[in-house]
Protein backbone atom coordinates (compact mmCIF):
# COMPACT_ATOMS: atom_id res chain seq x y z
CA UNK A 1 0.00 0.00 0.00
CA UNK A 2 1.53 3.12 -0.60
CA UNK A 3 2.02 6.23 1.57
CA UNK A 4 0.21 8.66 2.31
CA UNK A 5 0.18 10.57 -1.15
CA UNK A 6 1.72 14.16 -1.34
CA UNK A 7 -0.93 16.70 -1.57
CA UNK A 8 -1.71 18.09 -4.68
CA UNK A 9 -0.67 21.43 -5.50
CA UNK A 10 -3.68 23.96 -5.90
CA UNK A 11 -4.04 25.16 -8.93
CA UNK A 12 -4.09 28.68 -9.26
CA UNK A 13 -7.55 29.57 -10.26
CA UNK A 14 -8.19 32.98 -12.13
CA UNK A 15 -11.62 34.73 -11.77
CA UNK A 16 -12.96 37.75 -13.12
CA UNK A 17 -15.34 39.93 -11.50
CA UNK A 18 -16.36 43.05 -11.58
CA UNK A 19 -17.08 46.78 -9.00
CA UNK A 20 -18.53 49.90 -9.71
CA UNK A 21 -16.47 52.96 -8.62
CA UNK A 22 -16.90 56.53 -8.29
CA UNK A 23 -14.85 58.44 -10.74
CA UNK A 24 -13.41 61.58 -10.48
CA UNK A 25 -12.52 64.36 -12.88
CA UNK A 26 -10.28 66.66 -11.66
CA UNK A 27 -10.82 70.05 -13.47
CA UNK A 28 -8.68 73.00 -13.27
CA UNK A 29 -7.69 74.90 -10.89
CA UNK A 30 -7.03 71.69 -8.88
CA UNK A 31 -7.73 73.52 -5.80
CA UNK A 32 -11.12 74.52 -6.78
CA UNK A 33 -11.77 71.28 -7.51
CA UNK A 34 -10.58 70.05 -4.20
CA UNK A 35 -13.15 72.32 -2.69
CA UNK A 36 -15.68 71.27 -4.60
CA UNK A 37 -15.12 67.78 -2.79
CA UNK A 38 -14.93 69.06 0.42
CA UNK A 39 -17.95 70.61 0.21
CA UNK A 40 -19.81 66.82 -1.08
CA UNK A 41 -17.85 65.27 2.21
CA UNK A 42 -19.23 68.17 4.39
CA UNK A 43 -23.04 67.54 3.38
CA UNK A 44 -23.33 64.15 3.61
CA UNK A 45 -19.90 62.43 6.10
CA UNK A 46 -19.42 59.27 4.81
CA UNK A 47 -20.04 59.85 1.29
CA UNK A 48 -17.14 58.41 -0.09
CA UNK A 49 -16.02 56.08 3.05
CA UNK A 50 -15.53 52.29 1.77
CA UNK A 51 -16.11 53.49 -1.52
CA UNK A 52 -13.79 52.80 -4.29
CA UNK A 53 -12.84 55.30 -6.42
CA UNK A 54 -11.02 55.55 -9.85
CA UNK A 55 -9.24 59.32 -10.95
CA UNK A 56 -9.92 59.92 -14.31
CA UNK A 57 -6.94 63.30 -15.59
CA UNK A 58 -7.93 63.07 -19.35
CA UNK A 59 -9.24 66.57 -18.84
CA UNK A 60 -6.45 67.81 -17.29
CA UNK A 61 -2.42 67.78 -17.85
CA UNK A 62 -0.65 66.80 -14.28
CA UNK A 63 2.88 66.16 -14.05
CA UNK A 64 3.96 63.10 -12.61
CA UNK A 65 4.49 65.87 -9.27
CA UNK A 66 1.33 67.00 -9.87
CA UNK A 67 -0.34 63.72 -9.86
CA UNK A 68 1.45 62.64 -6.31
CA UNK A 69 0.25 66.07 -5.22
CA UNK A 70 -3.37 65.12 -5.96
CA UNK A 71 -3.14 61.18 -4.63
CA UNK A 72 -2.12 62.81 -1.17
CA UNK A 73 -4.71 65.47 -1.09
CA UNK A 74 -7.15 62.62 -1.53
CA UNK A 75 -5.92 60.50 1.15
CA UNK A 76 -6.12 63.79 3.52
CA UNK A 77 -9.67 62.93 2.82
CA UNK A 78 -9.85 59.80 3.38
CA UNK A 79 -10.24 58.91 -0.49
CA UNK A 80 -8.75 55.98 -1.20
CA UNK A 81 -8.05 55.67 -4.67
CA UNK A 82 -8.45 52.42 -6.92
CA UNK A 83 -6.70 53.18 -10.35
CA UNK A 84 -6.20 55.70 -12.71
CA UNK A 85 -7.49 56.27 -15.61
CA UNK A 86 -6.89 58.89 -18.55
CA UNK A 87 -3.37 59.70 -18.24
CA UNK A 88 -0.17 57.68 -19.79
CA UNK A 89 1.68 55.05 -18.20
CA UNK A 90 4.78 56.89 -17.98
CA UNK A 91 3.74 59.95 -15.74
CA UNK A 92 2.79 57.10 -13.30
CA UNK A 93 5.27 56.01 -10.27
CA UNK A 94 5.49 52.44 -9.14
CA UNK A 95 4.04 52.86 -5.80
CA UNK A 96 0.67 55.05 -7.49
CA UNK A 97 -2.50 53.26 -8.08
CA UNK A 98 -2.47 51.42 -11.13
CA UNK A 99 -3.66 52.65 -14.33
CA UNK A 100 -6.86 51.67 -15.69
CA UNK A 101 -8.42 51.18 -19.28
CA UNK A 102 -11.90 50.44 -20.71
CA UNK A 103 -13.97 51.13 -17.94
CA UNK A 104 -17.72 51.70 -19.04
CA UNK A 105 -20.53 53.96 -17.69
CA UNK A 106 -22.93 52.96 -15.26
CA UNK A 107 -25.52 54.52 -13.07
CA UNK A 108 -24.37 55.01 -9.31
CA UNK A 109 -27.05 53.60 -6.82
CA UNK A 110 -27.22 55.71 -3.60
CA UNK A 111 -25.46 54.52 -1.28
CA UNK A 112 -28.16 55.07 1.91
CA UNK A 113 -28.79 51.84 3.08
CA UNK A 114 -32.17 49.76 1.94
CA UNK A 115 -34.23 48.93 4.60
CA UNK A 116 -35.24 45.35 5.01
CA UNK A 117 -38.68 45.06 2.96
CA UNK A 118 -41.32 44.63 5.78
CA UNK A 119 -42.56 41.38 6.17
CA UNK A 120 -45.24 40.56 3.91
CA UNK A 121 -48.75 39.98 5.44
CA UNK A 122 -49.78 36.29 5.03
CA UNK A 123 -53.36 36.72 4.32
CA UNK A 124 -55.37 37.10 1.13
CA UNK A 125 -58.23 39.12 0.73
CA UNK A 126 -61.05 38.93 -1.82
CA UNK A 127 -63.78 41.32 -1.80
CA UNK A 128 -65.97 39.61 -4.55
CA UNK A 129 -67.45 36.18 -4.47
CA UNK A 130 -65.89 33.11 -5.43
CA UNK A 131 -67.57 31.69 -7.87
CA UNK A 132 -68.92 28.29 -8.97
CA UNK A 133 -65.89 26.26 -10.42
CA UNK A 134 -63.25 28.89 -9.46
CA UNK A 135 -60.65 27.92 -7.38
CA UNK A 136 -58.62 30.17 -4.75
CA UNK A 137 -56.00 28.64 -3.19
CA UNK A 138 -53.25 30.14 -0.76
CA UNK A 139 -50.63 28.30 0.99
CA UNK A 140 -49.07 30.98 2.82
CA UNK A 141 -51.45 31.92 5.29
CA UNK A 142 -55.15 32.67 6.20
CA UNK A 143 -58.36 33.95 3.13
CA UNK A 144 -60.76 36.12 3.80
CA UNK A 145 -63.95 36.36 1.30
CA UNK A 146 -66.15 39.00 1.98
CA UNK A 147 -68.75 37.64 -0.41
CA UNK A 148 -70.00 34.28 -0.64
CA UNK A 149 -68.32 31.06 -1.81
CA UNK A 150 -70.48 29.10 -4.16
CA UNK A 151 -71.58 25.61 -4.21
CA UNK A 152 -68.91 23.83 -6.63
CA UNK A 153 -66.35 26.34 -5.84
CA UNK A 154 -63.20 25.79 -3.37
CA UNK A 155 -60.54 27.73 -1.85
CA UNK A 156 -57.44 26.15 -0.51
CA UNK A 157 -55.28 28.14 2.56
CA UNK A 158 -52.36 27.32 4.92
CA UNK A 159 -53.70 29.06 7.36
CA UNK A 160 -57.59 29.97 8.36
CA UNK A 161 -60.45 30.28 6.21
CA UNK A 162 -63.25 33.32 6.73
CA UNK A 163 -66.13 33.28 4.51
CA UNK A 164 -68.01 36.62 5.49
CA UNK A 165 -70.94 35.00 2.90
CA UNK A 166 -72.44 31.77 2.89
CA UNK A 167 -70.27 29.05 2.39
CA UNK A 168 -71.58 26.78 -0.11
CA UNK A 169 -68.36 25.09 -1.82
CA UNK A 170 -65.90 23.53 -0.74
CA UNK A 171 -62.90 25.12 2.16
CA UNK A 172 -59.50 23.25 2.93
CA UNK A 173 -58.14 25.20 5.96
CA UNK A 174 -54.48 24.52 7.15
CA UNK A 175 -53.47 22.24 3.77
CA UNK A 176 -49.40 22.55 5.29
CA UNK A 177 -49.95 20.32 8.24
CA UNK A 178 -51.52 23.68 10.03
CA UNK A 179 -53.52 21.85 12.82
CA UNK A 180 -54.78 24.91 14.52
CA UNK A 181 -56.03 26.60 11.72
CA UNK A 182 -59.55 26.89 11.79
CA UNK A 183 -62.90 27.52 8.97
CA UNK A 184 -65.24 30.26 9.68
CA UNK A 185 -68.22 31.42 8.05
CA UNK A 186 -71.56 33.59 8.46
CA UNK A 187 -73.67 30.47 6.90
CA UNK A 188 -72.97 27.03 6.76
CA UNK A 189 -74.08 25.41 3.48
CA UNK A 190 -70.62 23.63 2.86
CA UNK A 191 -69.97 20.88 0.13
CA UNK A 192 -67.16 19.66 2.28
CA UNK A 193 -65.00 21.50 5.33
CA UNK A 194 -61.37 19.98 5.95
CA UNK A 195 -58.64 21.29 8.30
CA UNK A 196 -55.39 19.67 7.42
CA UNK A 197 -56.58 16.84 5.58
CA UNK A 198 -59.52 15.79 8.16
CA UNK A 199 -62.49 16.39 6.62
CA UNK A 200 -66.61 16.42 6.49
CA UNK A 201 -68.82 16.04 3.74
CA UNK A 202 -72.16 18.03 3.49
CA UNK A 203 -73.70 14.84 5.19
CA UNK A 204 -71.74 14.55 7.96
CA UNK A 205 -71.92 18.45 8.99
CA UNK A 206 -75.27 18.71 11.48
CA UNK A 207 -77.93 19.89 9.95
CA UNK A 208 -79.10 22.05 12.69
CA UNK A 209 -76.34 24.18 11.51
CA UNK A 210 -77.09 24.88 8.05
CA UNK A 211 -77.63 28.14 7.30
CA UNK A 212 -76.09 29.48 10.89
CA UNK A 213 -72.68 30.90 11.37
CA UNK A 214 -70.33 28.09 12.13
CA UNK A 215 -66.72 27.49 12.69
CA UNK A 216 -64.94 24.29 12.09
CA UNK A 217 -61.63 23.26 13.74
CA UNK A 218 -59.57 20.43 14.90
CA UNK A 219 -59.57 18.74 18.02
CA UNK A 220 -56.66 15.94 18.21
CA UNK A 221 -57.78 14.08 15.00
CA UNK A 222 -61.41 14.66 14.69
CA UNK A 223 -63.44 18.25 13.11
CA UNK A 224 -65.59 19.71 14.81
CA UNK A 225 -68.21 22.08 14.10
CA UNK A 226 -70.05 24.81 16.37
CA UNK A 227 -72.48 27.62 15.97
CA UNK A 228 -70.32 30.84 16.21
CA UNK A 229 -71.88 32.44 19.20
CA UNK B 1 -73.01 53.85 -29.09
CA UNK B 2 -73.70 50.31 -30.12
CA UNK B 3 -73.68 47.54 -27.33
CA UNK B 4 -72.74 43.79 -27.85
CA UNK B 5 -74.75 41.90 -25.46
CA UNK B 6 -74.42 38.21 -24.46
CA UNK B 7 -77.32 35.77 -23.56
CA UNK B 8 -75.65 32.52 -21.90
CA UNK B 9 -76.34 30.28 -19.13
CA UNK B 10 -74.51 27.50 -18.63
CA UNK B 11 -76.78 25.28 -18.83
CA UNK B 12 -79.14 23.79 -21.84
CA UNK B 13 -82.81 24.28 -22.24
CA UNK B 14 -82.96 27.45 -19.46
CA UNK B 15 -84.67 29.59 -22.45
CA UNK B 16 -81.55 30.83 -23.92
CA UNK B 17 -83.04 30.80 -27.28
CA UNK B 18 -85.91 32.33 -26.23
CA UNK B 19 -84.50 35.08 -24.45
CA UNK B 20 -82.23 36.09 -27.53
CA UNK B 21 -85.07 36.52 -29.66
CA UNK B 22 -87.37 37.77 -27.26
CA UNK B 23 -85.23 40.58 -26.80
CA UNK B 24 -83.88 40.68 -29.93
CA UNK B 25 -87.78 41.47 -31.00
CA UNK B 26 -88.26 43.77 -28.20
CA UNK B 27 -85.37 46.49 -28.42
CA UNK B 28 -86.02 46.42 -32.69
CA UNK B 29 -89.49 47.38 -31.76
CA UNK B 30 -88.31 50.72 -29.30
CA UNK B 31 -86.85 51.09 -32.76
CA UNK B 32 -82.97 50.26 -32.33
CA UNK B 33 -81.04 48.46 -35.23
CA UNK B 34 -80.65 45.36 -33.42
CA UNK B 35 -79.07 41.47 -35.15
CA UNK B 36 -78.66 38.77 -32.98
CA UNK B 37 -76.35 36.05 -33.82
CA UNK B 38 -76.35 32.31 -32.80
CA UNK B 39 -72.97 31.18 -31.42
CA UNK B 40 -74.46 27.45 -31.25
CA UNK B 41 -72.60 26.11 -34.19
CA UNK B 42 -73.50 22.22 -35.28
CA UNK B 43 -76.92 22.94 -32.98
CA UNK B 44 -78.45 25.80 -34.68
CA UNK B 45 -81.56 26.73 -33.37
CA UNK B 46 -82.15 30.60 -33.34
CA UNK B 47 -82.96 30.67 -37.18
CA UNK B 48 -86.16 28.25 -36.07
CA UNK B 49 -87.35 30.38 -33.08
CA UNK B 50 -87.32 33.54 -35.98
CA UNK B 51 -88.67 31.64 -38.53
CA UNK B 52 -85.95 32.24 -40.71
CA UNK B 53 -84.76 29.24 -41.55
CA UNK B 54 -86.28 28.39 -44.89
CA UNK B 55 -83.82 31.88 -45.99
CA UNK B 56 -80.58 30.84 -44.57
CA UNK B 57 -77.52 30.62 -47.14
CA UNK B 58 -74.52 31.65 -45.56
CA UNK B 59 -73.78 31.46 -42.21
CA UNK B 60 -71.35 32.85 -39.02
CA UNK B 61 -68.55 30.62 -40.20
CA UNK B 62 -68.53 31.26 -43.74
CA UNK B 63 -68.07 35.14 -42.06
CA UNK B 64 -65.26 33.94 -39.82
CA UNK B 65 -63.71 32.25 -42.05
CA UNK B 66 -64.09 34.42 -45.02
CA UNK B 67 -66.29 33.26 -46.86
CA UNK B 68 -69.00 34.64 -47.06
CA UNK B 69 -69.66 38.71 -46.84
CA UNK B 70 -71.35 39.84 -43.54
CA UNK B 71 -74.51 41.55 -45.58
CA UNK B 72 -74.75 38.46 -47.90
CA UNK B 73 -75.03 36.11 -44.50
CA UNK B 74 -77.46 39.00 -42.58
CA UNK B 75 -80.93 37.90 -42.85
CA UNK B 76 -83.54 40.31 -42.20
CA UNK B 77 -86.64 39.95 -40.22
CA UNK B 78 -89.92 39.66 -42.35
CA UNK B 79 -91.79 41.07 -39.58
CA UNK B 80 -89.70 44.13 -38.03
CA UNK B 81 -87.39 45.97 -40.16
CA UNK B 82 -84.63 46.49 -37.84
CA UNK B 83 -84.45 43.57 -36.74
CA UNK B 84 -81.54 40.98 -38.41
CA UNK B 85 -80.07 37.22 -37.96
CA UNK B 86 -76.73 36.10 -38.44
CA UNK B 87 -77.54 31.93 -38.29
CA UNK B 88 -74.84 29.22 -37.17
CA UNK B 89 -73.69 26.49 -39.17
CA UNK B 90 -75.55 23.43 -38.84
CA UNK B 91 -73.19 20.95 -40.75
CA UNK B 92 -69.73 22.64 -38.58
CA UNK B 93 -68.61 22.17 -35.26
CA UNK B 94 -67.53 25.33 -32.67
CA UNK B 95 -63.63 24.53 -33.31
CA UNK B 96 -64.20 26.34 -36.41
CA UNK B 97 -65.02 29.82 -34.58
CA UNK B 98 -61.68 31.37 -34.21
CA UNK B 99 -61.27 34.31 -32.14
CA UNK B 100 -59.32 36.47 -34.61
CA UNK B 101 -62.52 35.34 -36.50
CA UNK B 102 -65.13 36.33 -34.39
CA UNK B 103 -63.29 39.89 -33.18
CA UNK B 104 -63.63 40.77 -37.06
CA UNK B 105 -66.75 39.93 -37.20
CA UNK B 106 -68.15 41.28 -33.93
CA UNK B 107 -65.99 44.42 -35.00
CA UNK B 108 -67.88 45.08 -38.20
CA UNK B 109 -71.67 44.07 -36.82
CA UNK B 110 -70.40 46.81 -33.84
CA UNK B 111 -70.02 49.76 -36.67
CA UNK B 112 -73.42 48.35 -38.43
CA UNK B 113 -76.14 48.17 -35.45
CA UNK B 114 -77.30 49.68 -32.51
CA UNK B 115 -77.31 46.18 -30.69
CA UNK B 116 -75.57 43.03 -30.78
CA UNK B 117 -77.07 39.99 -29.60
CA UNK B 118 -74.92 36.88 -28.92
CA UNK B 119 -77.08 33.45 -28.27
CA UNK B 120 -74.23 31.60 -26.59
CA UNK B 121 -74.70 27.80 -26.66
CA UNK B 122 -74.81 25.90 -23.40
CA UNK B 123 -71.44 24.65 -21.72
CA UNK B 124 -68.17 26.34 -20.96
CA UNK B 125 -66.36 25.59 -23.83
CA UNK B 126 -65.30 27.03 -26.71
CA UNK B 127 -68.74 28.08 -28.35
CA UNK B 128 -69.58 29.82 -25.08
CA UNK B 129 -66.58 31.22 -24.47
CA UNK B 130 -66.47 32.95 -27.87
CA UNK B 131 -70.01 34.35 -27.33
CA UNK B 132 -68.84 36.19 -24.36
CA UNK B 133 -65.62 36.93 -25.31
CA UNK B 134 -65.94 40.52 -26.57
CA UNK B 135 -69.27 41.50 -25.04
CA UNK B 136 -70.42 44.91 -22.83
CA UNK B 137 -73.39 43.16 -21.11
CA UNK B 138 -74.54 39.50 -19.95
CA UNK B 139 -77.50 38.75 -19.48
CA UNK B 140 -77.47 35.35 -17.87
CA UNK B 141 -80.38 33.42 -18.17
CA UNK B 142 -81.41 31.00 -14.94
CA UNK B 143 -84.25 28.97 -13.93
CA UNK B 144 -85.49 28.30 -10.73
CA UNK B 145 -83.40 25.03 -10.48
CA UNK B 146 -80.09 24.68 -7.86
CA UNK B 147 -78.40 23.25 -10.77
CA UNK B 148 -79.07 26.14 -13.02
CA UNK B 149 -78.19 28.83 -10.60
CA UNK B 150 -75.21 27.04 -9.95
CA UNK B 151 -74.19 26.55 -13.50
CA UNK B 152 -75.13 30.41 -13.70
CA UNK B 153 -72.42 31.00 -10.80
CA UNK B 154 -70.14 29.74 -12.73
CA UNK B 155 -70.76 31.71 -15.99
CA UNK B 156 -70.51 34.64 -13.63
CA UNK B 157 -67.02 34.07 -13.03
CA UNK B 158 -66.47 33.29 -17.03
CA UNK B 159 -67.42 36.52 -17.61
CA UNK B 160 -65.48 38.45 -15.04
CA UNK B 161 -62.18 36.36 -15.96
CA UNK B 162 -62.06 35.08 -19.86
CA UNK B 163 -63.82 38.36 -21.53
CA UNK B 164 -61.90 40.80 -23.34
CA UNK B 165 -63.38 43.62 -21.45
CA UNK B 166 -62.38 41.58 -17.97
CA UNK B 167 -58.67 40.87 -19.01
CA UNK B 168 -58.54 44.79 -19.67
CA UNK B 169 -59.73 45.22 -16.02
CA UNK B 170 -63.32 46.55 -16.77
CA UNK B 171 -66.40 44.99 -15.73
CA UNK B 172 -68.94 43.04 -17.93
CA UNK B 173 -72.26 44.32 -16.96
CA UNK B 174 -74.23 41.46 -15.47
CA UNK B 175 -77.86 40.80 -15.59
CA UNK B 176 -80.06 37.99 -14.29
CA UNK B 177 -82.96 37.09 -15.80
CA UNK B 178 -84.93 34.49 -14.00
CA UNK B 179 -86.89 32.24 -16.73
CA UNK B 180 -89.52 29.59 -16.84
CA UNK B 181 -90.62 31.10 -13.29
CA UNK B 182 -93.91 29.23 -12.15
CA UNK B 183 -96.09 31.36 -9.05
CA UNK B 184 -98.08 28.39 -7.98
CA UNK B 185 -94.89 26.03 -7.49
CA UNK B 186 -93.22 28.92 -6.42
CA UNK B 187 -95.83 29.35 -3.45
CA UNK B 188 -95.53 25.47 -2.69
CA UNK B 189 -92.27 25.80 -2.31
CA UNK B 190 -90.84 23.45 -4.99
CA UNK B 191 -88.98 25.88 -6.61
CA UNK B 192 -86.02 28.22 -5.48
CA UNK B 193 -87.26 31.68 -4.42
CA UNK B 194 -86.42 35.13 -6.33
CA UNK B 195 -84.54 35.85 -3.13
CA UNK B 196 -82.54 32.77 -2.93
CA UNK B 197 -81.42 33.10 -6.66
CA UNK B 198 -80.23 36.96 -6.39
CA UNK B 199 -78.64 35.91 -3.17
CA UNK B 200 -76.51 33.15 -4.18
CA UNK B 201 -75.44 34.70 -7.57
CA UNK B 202 -75.10 38.31 -6.05
CA UNK B 203 -75.84 40.48 -9.59
CA UNK B 204 -78.94 42.62 -9.96
CA UNK B 205 -82.11 41.14 -11.31
CA UNK B 206 -83.45 42.20 -15.29
CA UNK B 207 -87.01 40.61 -15.27
CA UNK B 208 -88.76 37.74 -13.99
CA UNK B 209 -90.42 35.72 -17.15
CA UNK B 210 -93.24 33.34 -15.97
CA UNK B 211 -93.77 29.87 -17.51
CA UNK B 212 -96.00 29.74 -20.04
CA UNK B 213 -97.84 28.18 -22.95
CA UNK B 214 -97.03 31.09 -24.76
CA UNK B 215 -93.52 30.75 -25.26
CA UNK B 216 -93.83 27.48 -26.35
CA UNK B 217 -96.08 28.11 -28.84
CA UNK B 218 -94.25 31.24 -30.31
CA UNK B 219 -91.16 28.94 -30.94
CA UNK B 220 -93.12 26.27 -32.12
CA UNK B 221 -94.49 29.04 -35.22
CA UNK B 222 -91.28 31.01 -35.51
CA UNK B 223 -91.89 34.06 -33.78
CA UNK B 224 -90.12 35.77 -30.78
CA UNK B 225 -92.75 35.97 -28.04
CA UNK B 226 -92.64 39.36 -27.95
CA UNK B 227 -94.09 39.81 -31.17
CA UNK B 228 -96.59 36.65 -31.26
CA UNK B 229 -99.02 37.68 -28.34
CA UNK B 230 -97.46 41.09 -27.19
CA UNK B 231 -100.03 41.38 -24.77
CA UNK B 232 -98.96 37.93 -23.13
CA UNK B 233 -97.47 37.70 -19.42
CA UNK B 234 -94.42 36.35 -20.59
CA UNK B 235 -94.41 39.68 -23.89
CA UNK B 236 -94.61 42.23 -21.19
CA UNK B 237 -91.92 40.86 -19.11
CA UNK B 238 -89.53 40.70 -21.80
CA UNK B 239 -90.84 43.85 -23.02
CA UNK B 240 -89.95 45.98 -19.62
CA UNK B 241 -86.46 43.27 -19.10
CA UNK B 242 -85.22 45.41 -22.62
CA UNK B 243 -86.57 48.92 -21.23
CA UNK B 244 -84.07 48.01 -18.26
CA UNK B 245 -81.31 46.71 -20.34
CA UNK B 246 -82.06 50.36 -22.31
CA UNK B 247 -81.51 52.19 -18.74
CA UNK B 248 -85.42 52.54 -18.16
CA UNK B 249 -86.26 52.22 -14.75
CA UNK B 250 -89.21 49.64 -14.47
CA UNK B 251 -91.05 48.58 -11.77
CA UNK B 252 -90.59 44.88 -11.11
CA UNK B 253 -93.34 42.45 -10.75
CA UNK B 254 -93.32 38.92 -9.19
CA UNK B 255 -95.58 37.02 -10.76
CA UNK B 256 -97.96 35.77 -8.64
CA UNK B 257 -101.19 33.13 -8.86
CA UNK B 258 -104.36 35.82 -8.24
CA UNK B 259 -105.05 34.62 -4.63
CA UNK B 260 -107.05 36.02 -2.12
CA UNK B 261 -105.87 38.38 0.43
CA UNK B 262 -106.56 35.79 3.30
CA UNK B 263 -104.60 33.09 1.23
CA UNK B 264 -101.17 35.18 1.31
CA UNK B 265 -102.17 36.05 5.02
CA UNK B 266 -101.82 32.59 5.57
CA UNK B 267 -99.05 31.57 3.39
CA UNK B 268 -96.77 34.30 4.86
CA UNK B 269 -97.84 32.96 8.14
CA UNK B 270 -96.81 28.95 7.35
CA UNK B 271 -93.30 30.36 6.41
Amino acid sequence: MEAAARPQRQLVRLRGRSYVAFVFVPTVPIVDWLQEIDATIARSPGFFAGRPVVVDLSSVDLSQSGITHLLASLQERNIRVLGIEGVEEARLTPNMPPRLTGGRACVVEPSAPKKADPKQPTSLLLETPVRSGQTVIFPDGDVTILGSVGSGAEVVAGGSIHVYGALRGRAMAGVNGHSTARIYCQKIEAELLAIDGFYQTADDIDAALRGKPAQAWLQGKTMRITALN
Amino acid sequence: MSKVLVVTSGKGGVGKTTTTAALGAALAQRGDKVVVVDFDVGLRNLDLVMGAERRVVFDLINVVQGVAKLPQALIRDKRLENLWLLPASQTRDKDALTEEGVRNVIADLRSRFDWVICDSPAGIERGASMAMRFADTAVIVTNPEVSSVRDSDRIIGMLDSKTVRAEKGERVEKHILITRYDASRASRGEMLTIDDILEILATPLLGIIPESQDVLKASNVGTPVTLSNADGKPARAYIDAAKRLCGESVRMTVPSEKKGFMDRLLRRRAA
